[in-house]
């Protein structure tokens, strides 16, 4: 079952083409790696799936409803996070959590057990009382991301969740990601390190607005003759800067 | 004396200790890299450097100048990328450049030949306001404005966090031009696959630094068995491989596992034989050389285990 469809979605800004009729699809529990370099127009797409922006033209729908028509039905059954942490600094680790289950909706009696889940999954039941911001950079990146998705999302954005991150949290971060794709959770996820790439079921390559790639990493290595996704990845932004930047 | 020479620089903000007892010197013409995640000190350390914060204690002097004494010697001598975008916004491409010549009494024209190779590569975009300029430009033209008064030492404070792996190569491409012009360049960045580039490199973690080395030299003295591990499912071999009482660690790296043992009492035909009994089929085992990323994880593992 499909939780992204997009056809033929573009987005133009005056006579500027961001985003030029790109079309795929994502499954239910796929982790999809969505690549490109700085400027292709992947910001512009996520914002279009996430309903903050409306498109200049094709369809989309994430979660079952229209991205033109729905959008706050989207914003309710997605979760986002992006390199800026959205936690409250000043609110301890719990009180974090507590906040962001009431603002998704979750149903008051619920509450406490979830706070306990996410405690105890991330192994943080000594810091539930800390202030968020007495905690290491890795510890919230890890919470943000439990907080993300306190609604069990269909489907969770990550937009370079990992940049500037420690190489052993960088490694845990990604063991949440394949924990909640396990648990049936869709993950939409940018990067710039490559080797992240790898942990993608697939992976699309977004070159000026168009989609240029589209595979499991394994055949993109194949199709392109390459070593490694970093070689992938240049073989086709290359390509581009040819063409005139 | 070394361009850049640095004696037991501590630096604390309140409670948080942002810089431990710092100590290294760079040489004429080095690309020192400084390597490490965020909030580890590398900000802090270059604006100390670079005069525009003071330490608490140690002492330090960038190309014979003391950082608190000369001050204003230094500030002419050296250029300095700091890590958010420092342009003009409002200026475009030709006016900012000609705004920081101006501020250190010289003009474009006297070292265009140092900025060239990169300037004309934004030279089309020149009457562009640098605010509408992609990520990769603005590097481009930082990096001009940074060097256009012929520094001696440039300070750039992760010049490529956040930017594609395609610009980050052009920008390495460029400072390895420069270094053939005798400046001295400090390097911060959070990839470990920058780190190969530098001449030496120091890995910092929390205000301290870990090890200063050449990257060679470094990987070579990695003191633990260290394995890539594959096998047809990636996720269960993961704590598979951790449930192995003889394997220390265990993390992903791209399409292996790393694994790290402290003897070679595990032979790799034991290791297949235990994966094979778990399920796994399509199973790849072979000793590898430890990457920057491999030493610097296996570095912050001993120092949390003190």
């Amino acid at each position: 079952m499909n939780v992204i469809t997009a056809e033929n979605l573009t987005k133009s800004f005056g006579s500027f083409t961001a985003v030029d009729h790109i079309s795929f699809e994502v499954a239910q529990g796929e982790i999809f790696g969505f690549l490109g370099a700085n400027g292709a127009g992947k910001t512009t797409a996520i914002r279009m799936l996430c309903g903050l922006s409306k498109p200049t033209s094709g369809k989309g729908y994430v979660a079952g409803f229209d991205i033109r028509k729905q959008p706050e039905q989207i914003k309710a059954n997605i979760g986002y996070l992006s390199q800026k942490f959205a936690l409250y600094e000043d609110l301890k680790v719990w009180e974090n959590i507590r906040l962001y289950a009431g603002i998704y909706g979750i149903p008051e009696k619920k509450i406490g057990d979830r706070i306990d889940e996410i405690l105890t999954r991330l192994g943080f039941e000594n810091e539930k009382e800390v202030l968020v911001k007495a905690l290491p950079l890795g510890w919230k990146q890890k919470l943000s991301f439990s907080v993300a998705i306190v609604h069990e999302p269909r489907i969770v954005f990550l937009d370079e969740p990992t940049s500037g991150v420690d190489p052993a949290t960088r490694r845990q971060f990604w063991e949440l990601i394949y924990d909640a794709a396990d648990r049936g959770i869709t993950v939409f996820v940018t990067t710039h390190y490559m080797d992240e790439a790898e942990y993608c079921n697939r992976v699309s390559i977004m070159v000026d607005g168009k989609i240029q790639a589209l595979d499991t990493p394994k055949n993109l290595k194949k199709q392109f003759e390459a070593g490694n996704m970093d070689e992938v990845f240049h073989q086709l932004a290359r390509k581009a800067r040819l063409n005139g930047d | 004396m070394n361009p850049v020479t640095v004696k037991n620089i501590s630096r604390k903000f309140g409670k948080l200790e942002a810089l431990k007892e710092i100590s290294f010197e760079a040489n004429q013409g080095e690309i020192f890299g400084i390597i490490g995640p965020d909030g580890a000190g590398k900000t802090t350390l270059f604006r100390i450097l670079t005069t525009l914060l003071l330490a608490d204690t140690g002492e330090a002097a960038v190309d014979g100048f003391d950082i608190v004494r000369d001050y204003k010697q230094i500030r002419k001598r050296i250029g300095y990328m700091p890590g958010r975008f420092s342009l003009y916004q409002d200026l475009t491409v030709e006016e900012n450049l000609s705004v920081f010549a101006t501020v250190f009494e010289t003009t474009v024209e006297k070292n265009y030949d140092l900025i060239k190779d990169i300037y004309q590569q934004i030279e089309p975009f020149k009457n562009r306001r640098a605010g509408a300029l992609s990520g990769g430009m603005k590097q481009k033209l930082a990096l001009c404005c940074a060097l256009i008064h012929k520094p001696s030492v440039l300070f750039l404070d992760e010049p490529t966090t956040g930017v594609d792996p395609i610009s980050r190569k052009d920008l390495w491409d460029m400072l390895i031009r420069l270094k053939k012009e005798n400046i001295t360049i400090l390097v911060s960045t959070p990839y470990m696959d920058e780190a190969g580039l530098c001449d030496r490199i120091a890995l910092i973690q929390e205000g301290r630094f870990l090890k200063i080395d050449t990257p060679a030299e470094l990987t070579r003295k990695f003191d633990k068995i260290l394995w890539a591990v594959q096998s047809n499912a990636m996720s269960k071999l993961l704590a598979d491989l951790r449930n192995h009482e003889k394997v220390q660690t265990c993390f992903a790296f791209g399409e292996t596992h790393h694994i790290t043992m402290d003897d070679s009492s595990l032979t790799i035909i034991e290791l297949q034989k235990y994966l094979s009994r778990l399920g796994h089929t399509d199973i790849e085992i072979r000793p590898i050389v430890a990457s920057v990323e491999d030493c610097f994880m296996n570095l912050t593992a001993k120092e949390s285990e003190k």
